[in-house]
């Protein structure tokens, strides 16, 4: 054998023993952050439970709180039969009037919060990318601005505006508008930074303004992405706007409060098969409109 | 329209440590069609960039007439760059906006902020527009998608947005580098035809040395940033021409390798 060859034998052996004493390590630091994970969430806690002859004794967490998932949604499944199943669903939904009414609201809340999110989140795409904003501070504070609009959980946004300006559904279009427009500012201005720059550069050179350049170089080059990224959004605004009422900003939320203080289970379960409906269709035509935009777009 | 003298005057450009562009001296004459030429990286398309403003110098004076065009900011300085037009290599067209819209661009310096952003242009702007499409036998295509054309038809368009800005000036920075003969030739006639009948000033980047030979009045060589030769066609020797391109390794140095133009007995050889 050649001492190339016979090098590289070394050489790869070598490597070997590395690459065996690194995965051997990143394992064993995997497994204790799991370990003290589980255990700060209570994954090992021992619990004390009543038994069926009364007495106490003491049983590991999970294994003692399983059975109550299933108690739980047994008692949200209402009880149909055959036989009377039309009188049965007539019981299920008899709140079917108010519900419409709040599903509809539920629906507009998204709306009217989407396409707010949309003109503020827009707006702010272009002084947030790095390619285009006109100098450092007012990147600086427009990506700020959009980092706290989209950190800031819809439910905590929620809480404040209710404060402000009463129990209602402008509450939750204030909130959830404010967080996606921080979220689709985020994902708008990593589109602009992706673009070719250089129809930017001959809009300048024939003397158009930082605006002209934005709007004759960049808009025409994003405006698929944004269509996309915003209908996508309109779908994850109507599930944000199914929950948001539980804090009082209007929507099908607050049927679910109502439900549990009142402990009408088989309620529970009715409105979340009418939000599950509506999730479901409104992401069907959502995405058979991106589909087709899409391939619009493919043809020319 | 007065005319006046495009004057360079000790004008520098450093990128981090490389001089781009090193004490420049230059005087262009109105009405005259001068060629850039140097090997890559001499700095030729940083003098461009410089001259439009595009990008600031770091020592030096450009002026124009009286006015000090490094000095100027804002409104005055995107009418300077409406008043010296640049065409590019890569075109720099918004593919995904029609022939027209692109050529309207080049109205954008004089217009208002809100028929701007609404992209509403006069009907005024649009004959100015589509006369100079005709002019460049582009008509036909104005109402096409500006990504759909030809590479020299796209350099067309290029050409027309910078006439409608009714320049004085004409910068080209290798508007023929990324063009096959035929296309080249048709860009280099729109470019004399602009001199010779609009009486603007061109100042071309150019690859090709026999294409500087043929329309140029005159040849600005740039060698590490420093204008290295300068005079008429006639005197660019092949001595001088090796000193440019630096090709001293080189046995012989053969322009017909480097040419764009179609040559009938080129084709012939070939055959």
């Amino acid at each position: 054998m050649s001492t190339a060859i016979l090098a590289f034998e070394r050489d790869y052996a070598v490597q070997r023993h590395h690459a065996r004493l690194t995965f051997a390590a990143v394992t064993a630091v995997l497994i204790v952050l799991f370990l003290v994970t589980a255990e700060a969430s209570n994954f090992f806690k021992i619990t004390q439970v009543t038994l069926a002859d009364g007495t106490r004794a003491e049983r590991w967490v999970i294994g003692a709180g399983l059975p109550r998932l299933g108690e739980y949604i047994s008692k949200t499944i209402p009880d149909l039969s055959w036989a009377s199943l039309g009188s049965d669903l007539a019981v299920w939904f008899s709140r079917w009037q108010i519900w419409a009414q709040l599903l509809l609201e539920t629906v507009l809340i998204a709306f009217m919060a989407t396409v707010l999110g949309v003109v503020g989140g827009f707006i702010l795409s272009f002084p947030a990318a790095r390619n285009l904003a006109p100098n450092r501070w007012v990147l600086w504070l427009s990506r700020r601005y959009l980092e706290i609009a989209r950190t800031v959980p819809e439910l905590v946004f929620a809480l404040i505006f209710v404060f402000c300006f009463g129990v209602g559904p402008m509450a939750g279009v204030l909130a959830i508008g404010l967080h996606t427009a921080g979220a689709l500012g985020k994902l708008y201005s990593e589109a602009n930074e992706n673009i070719d720059m250089r129809p930017l550069d001959g809009v300048k050179a024939a003397g158009g303004s930082w605006f002209d350049m934005i709007r004759y170089g960049a808009v025409p080059q994003v405006l698929p992405n944004v269509l996309s990224y915003t209908l996508l959004r309109f779908e994850i605004n109507v599930r944000a706007s199914s929950i948001i009422g539980y804090v009082g900003a209007g929507g099908l939320g607050q049927e679910f409060r109502t439900a549990m203080s009142y402990q009408e289970y088989t309620d529970l379960s009715a409105l979340f098969v009418i939000i599950l409906v509506t999730v479901t269709v409104i992401d069907r035509l959502s995405e058979m409109l991106r589909h087709r935009v899409m391939g619009l777009e493919a043809r020319t | 329209m007065e005319k006046h003298s495009l004057s360079l005057t000790g004008l520098g450009r450093t990128f981090g440590a490389t001089r781009a562009v090193d004490a420049v001296t230059l005087d262009i004459r109105p009405g005259e069609f001068v060629g850039v030429i140097g090997r890559s990286g001499a700095g030729k398309s940083t003098l461009l960039r410089l001259i439009n403003r595009l990008i600031d110098p770091t020592s030096g004076r450009i002026t124009f007439g009286d006015t000090d065009v490094t000095a100027l900011r804002g409104r005055a300085l995107r009418q300077w760059r409406r008043d010296c037009a640049m065409v590019f290599q890569q075109f720099n067209l918004v593919e995904r906006l029609d022939v027209l819209t692109n050529v309207l661009v080049g109205r954008l310096a004089d217009h208002g902020f809100l028929t701007s952003m609404a992209m509403r242009f006069t009907d005024a702007e649009r004959t100015i527009a589509i006369r100079a499409l005709d002019r460049l036998d582009l008509a036909p295509q104005a109402l096409q998608r500006a990504g759909t054309l030809s590479g020299g038809q796209q350099q067309r368009v290029a050409i027309a947005r910078a006439l409608v800005q009714n320049p004085r000036i004409m910068l080209a920075d290798e508007p023929i580098a990324s063009l096959d003969p035929g296309n080249a030739t048709r860009v280099m006639e729109a470019l004399r035809s602009i001199n010779r009948d609009d009486g603007i000033t061109v100042l071309v980047n150019l690859h090709t040395l026999d294409t500087a030979r043929a329309y140029c009045h005159r040849i600005i060589a740039m060698r590490d940033g420093r204008v290295f030769f300068d005079g008429r066609p006639a005197l660019l020797t092949d001595d001088v021409v090796r000193d440019i391109y630096g090709s001293e390794g080189l046995a012989e140095f053969n322009e017909a390798v480097t040419s764009t133009a179609a040559s009938p007995n080129r084709l012939t050889e070939i055959a």
